[in-house]
């Protein structure tokens, strides 16, 4: 039996081998108006607005913790959002707020398609701060394409210069607006500016400046087509009747010039409204053509309904051959039926649904947690110890937290084990049988506990202490749960 | 089969010409195995000059750092850089960020330290540290003791459990010859030396037990065990056996058996006499080390 030659195993022995990698082809989107690009100026001012001026806002908690709203203070291990205080053990409502991003990213995309790509996402939003800035300097989409075929003279150097240093100082500011997060933003603006911040703010600065820069400016759409994951999950999670925005294929074919698509009309002939003037086109961020279906690279921003309404209103057609819709509502006007909607959708009640219950379990949690917590870790080494008269001694560590902004004096106190004796290492004081604990406002304190018992206890099992805190003024209460073991009970 | 192990069979189809431009576009390296042809994709030229500057910068590192070892040296290097030096740096600063509060636990007695919850706080972390690196070896990681090495945790102590007596023991040891001021105290080989015989080793012994209430072994002559005790144990452990901190004699009446509980272990406790050791630390440890291990101990629980 004769073995083949390799290149007959090979299905595609008669294709031409292309290239693993394509090479970047550059876009320049054409400015236009309309109603999408209103709603995205809007975004971009009120999404830019909130996180650059966001840190400077104040919030007044007493003289106990910080006034900034929105604070999140590594040194010191807390995070502030307005009324609320994170304390590093509750850093699950961060995975709650994952988890609600996530389906509400669901949930838009089920509703309206890739509204987070086109209107949200951060990448979109300094890459459109950013094009402006280069409309601004270098003109439009014609003259930015002349210009780079043609010869590079210094006007065109200074051009790009005065670009490329207005990005810069954008990514700078933007980088400089991450870092005041993290520490006290009048106070860090005043160490930055006279060169006293500490090194991780300015590497910080440096690494946002330099990704803002490289994103927004440099790389764009590349990283919508090949760096970001959603693209392909969104993909996947779509349906068909999610609003997409659409070529009406059903009323812009048979593509034709004007002149032409008249004079088919005045025949009575069937005649597309698209004419082919690539405007759409022209005017994608991603330099997609929305006709050809919807595609990964299609960030769904609406540019082209805006391009494509200016024409047929040009042309005297009907506004809206590309729009929000759905494959579904083509077939059915092809097939003479009428449109249909279905926002409310399994898939769409499914999210709504996770998104109730994941926000009312974590706003139910936040608002019934308490104001202390008391944590207790029994000594590991030695389990009991026997005293010289024959008792038993367990030894506890106790860890209590104040979560108040004000000191705080609880009453300690241990149940569950009659006739025991309860010492605390460096309590206050006692008076009236009760000890007390104090502790520091937005504190925690950590004690030694010795609870003492007789010898004669023969109980098998460990027996389950409690260990209560009750705030000495308004008697709110924390239990921590750990067992008194004995020789008996050590195997 | 035959058609896979006959080599040249590539070479027959001719197609090995390290010009011709296969489908990839690249030429071949000109070899050619059972047909398998090998394309010329030289290194990227970033990546050779990457790499060409990596190896400058490792013959810069043999002038700069420790690099190459000679007979009885090594070439030390420019920076004179060592990782014992940088040790003693990062300890010297570790120390100088602590120096707030060890100059205030050196100045602040030890009952004092115990009040104030800062302090307490401070001390108990640095002598739980100290005592894992120090005393674990032989008193447990937890303090808990073993056979001859004392718990710490319990409230029976043989030189004392107040915090100042503790910090004595820590500064001087225990038996320990080198330093004039160590706690010493020895018990005398009874039965090692001939002062008892094994016979009246056995009945002291059960006199013993009875101090603390154990049980003792049927018939055991009880009297003759308190005079045995009277004339040779009474001057340290005292007449009730409630034991004399001043010379490490422990006290025998109580439930805490440093060696055992059982008449064979007090038997050769008293036949071999003698008693433990421990080093003194007042030369190792500073004096806020040897303060916090103090608190640390005097606050397990049992402290007095």
């Amino acid at each position: 039996m004769s073995v083949p030659t390799s290149t007959s195993f090979d299905p595609h022995a008669d294709e031409p081998d292309l290239p693993l990698y394509e090479a970047r082809k550059q876009i320049y989107p054409q400015s236009v108006k309309g109603t999408y690009r209103r709603i995205k100026w809007i975004i971009l001012a009120v999404t830019l607005a909130i996180y650059y001026v966001l840190p400077f806002i104040r919030w007044d908690r007493g003289p106990n913790a910080p006034n900034q709203a929105v604070l999140i203070d590594m040194p010191h291990r807390r995070a502030y959002f307005f009324f609320i205080e994170i304390w590093p053990q509750e850093v699950y409502y961060l995975t709650g707020l994952l988890i609600l991003a996530a389906m509400a990213l669901f949930l838009m995309n089920a509703l309206a398609g890739r509204i987070w790509c086109g209107y949200l996402c951060p990448q979109t939003v300094w890459t459109d701060l950013f094009m402006a800035i280069e409309r601004l300097i270098e003109g439009d989409r014609r003259e930015r394409m002349q210009r780079d075929a043609g010869p590079f003279t210094v006007e065109v150097f200074a051009l790009k210069l005065l670009k490329h240093t207005f990005w810069l100082l954008i990514a700078w500011w933007t980088g400089g607006a991450w870092v005041l997060y993290f520490d006290d933003a009048p106070t860090l603006v005043l160490q930055l500016l006279t060169f006293q911040g500490t090194a991780t703010a300015y590497i910080s600065i440096l690494v946002l400046t330099f990704t803002t820069y490289t994103f927004a400016g440099l790389m764009r759409e590349q990283i919508c087509l090949y760096a970001c994951p959603w693209p392909r999950i969104q993909a996947a999670l779509t349906d068909e009747h999610a609003l997409n925005v659409t070529y009406r294929y059903d009323r812009g074919e048979q593509r034709m010039s004007v002149k032409k698509a008249a004079a088919l009309r005045s025949a009575g002939e069937p005649v597309g409204d698209c004419i082919d003037c690539q405007q759409c086109v022209a005017v994608c961020p991603t330099g997609v053509d929305i006709r050809n279906g919807p595609t990964l690279g299609c960030i769904q921003c609406g540019l082209c309904i805006d391009a494509c309404d200016d024409v047929m209103a040009k042309i005297n057609r009907p506004a809206r051959l590309i729009a929000y819709d759905t494959d579904v509502n083509i077939k059915r006007r092809q097939s003479g039926l009428p449109n249909i909607f279905k926002p409310i959708r399994s898939r769409t009640i499914l999210y709504a649904f996770v998104i109730a219950a994941v926000g009312g379990l974590m706003a139910y949690q936040l608002v019934t947690r308490a104001p202390s917590t008391i944590t207790v870790i029994h000594d590991r080494n030695p389990v009991y110890v026997k005293l010289s008269d024959g008792r038993i001694r367990n030894a506890y560590t106790v860890r209590i937290a104040n979560m108040l902004n004000d000191p705080r004096t609880f009453v300690f106190s241990v149940l569950g084990l009659e006739q025991s004796q309860v010492d605390i290492i460096g309590a206050e004081h006692a008076s009236q049988g009760e000890l007390f604990i104090t502790v520091g406002p937005d504190q925690t304190r950590e004690l030694r506990v010795l609870i003492t018992h007789a010898s004669d206890d023969k109980r098998e099992a460990p027996v389950a202490l409690y260990f209560e805190i009750r705030d000495d003024l308004d008697g709110r209460r924390a239990v921590g749960k750990d067992f008194f073991r004995t020789p008996n009970t050590v195997h | 089969m035959e058609q896979k192990t006959s080599a040249p069979s590539g070479h027959a189809n001719g197609s090995a010409d390290p010009s011709a431009p296969a489908q990839s576009g690249v030429g071949t390296t000109g070899h050619s195995w059972d047909g398998i042809e090998e394309l010329n994709n030289p290194l990227p030229r970033w990546w050779l000059w990457t790499f060409y500057a990596c190896i400058v910068w490792a013959v810069g590192y043999w002038f700069v750092y420790p690099a190459i070892p000679l007979v009885s040296s090594y070439t030390k290097g420019f920076l004179g850089w060592q990782s014992r030096a940088q040790i003693e740096v990062d300890m010297a600063e570790l120390k100088a960020m602590r120096s707030g509060m060890t100059t205030k636990i050196e100045a602040t007695e030890l009952a004092d330290i115990e009040k104030n919850p800062e302090l307490l706080s401070f001390a108990r972390a640095q002598g739980s540290a100290a005592f894992a690196v120090n005393c674990a070896p032989c008193h447990g990681a937890g303090a808990q003791g073993f056979k001859g090495y004392p718990n710490l945790n319990d409230d029976d102590w043989i030189w004392g459990g107040k915090a100042e007596d503790i910090l004595t023991t820590i500064k001087h040891g225990v038996r320990w010859e080198q330093d004039s001021n160590t706690r010493s105290g020895v018990m005398p080989s009874f039965g090692r030396d001939g002062i008892l015989n094994r016979k009246e080793i056995a009945t002291v012994a059960d006199y013993v037990l009875s101090l603390s209430g154990l049980a003792v072994d049927k018939g055991a002559d009880l009297a003759a065990g308190k005079t045995l005790y009277a004339a040779n144990c009474a001057a340290c452990h005292g007449d009730a056996g409630a034991g004399n901190q001043e010379m490490g004699a422990p006290n025998l009446s109580d439930k805490v058996w440093l060696y055992g509980s059982d008449k064979a272990a007090i038997m050769e406790r008293i036949t071999l006499g003698g008693g433990g050791v421990m080093p003194a630390w007042s030369n190792r440890l500073d004096a806020a080390t040897m303060k916090s291990l103090a608190v640390y101990v005097h606050t397990l629980g049992g402290g007095k």
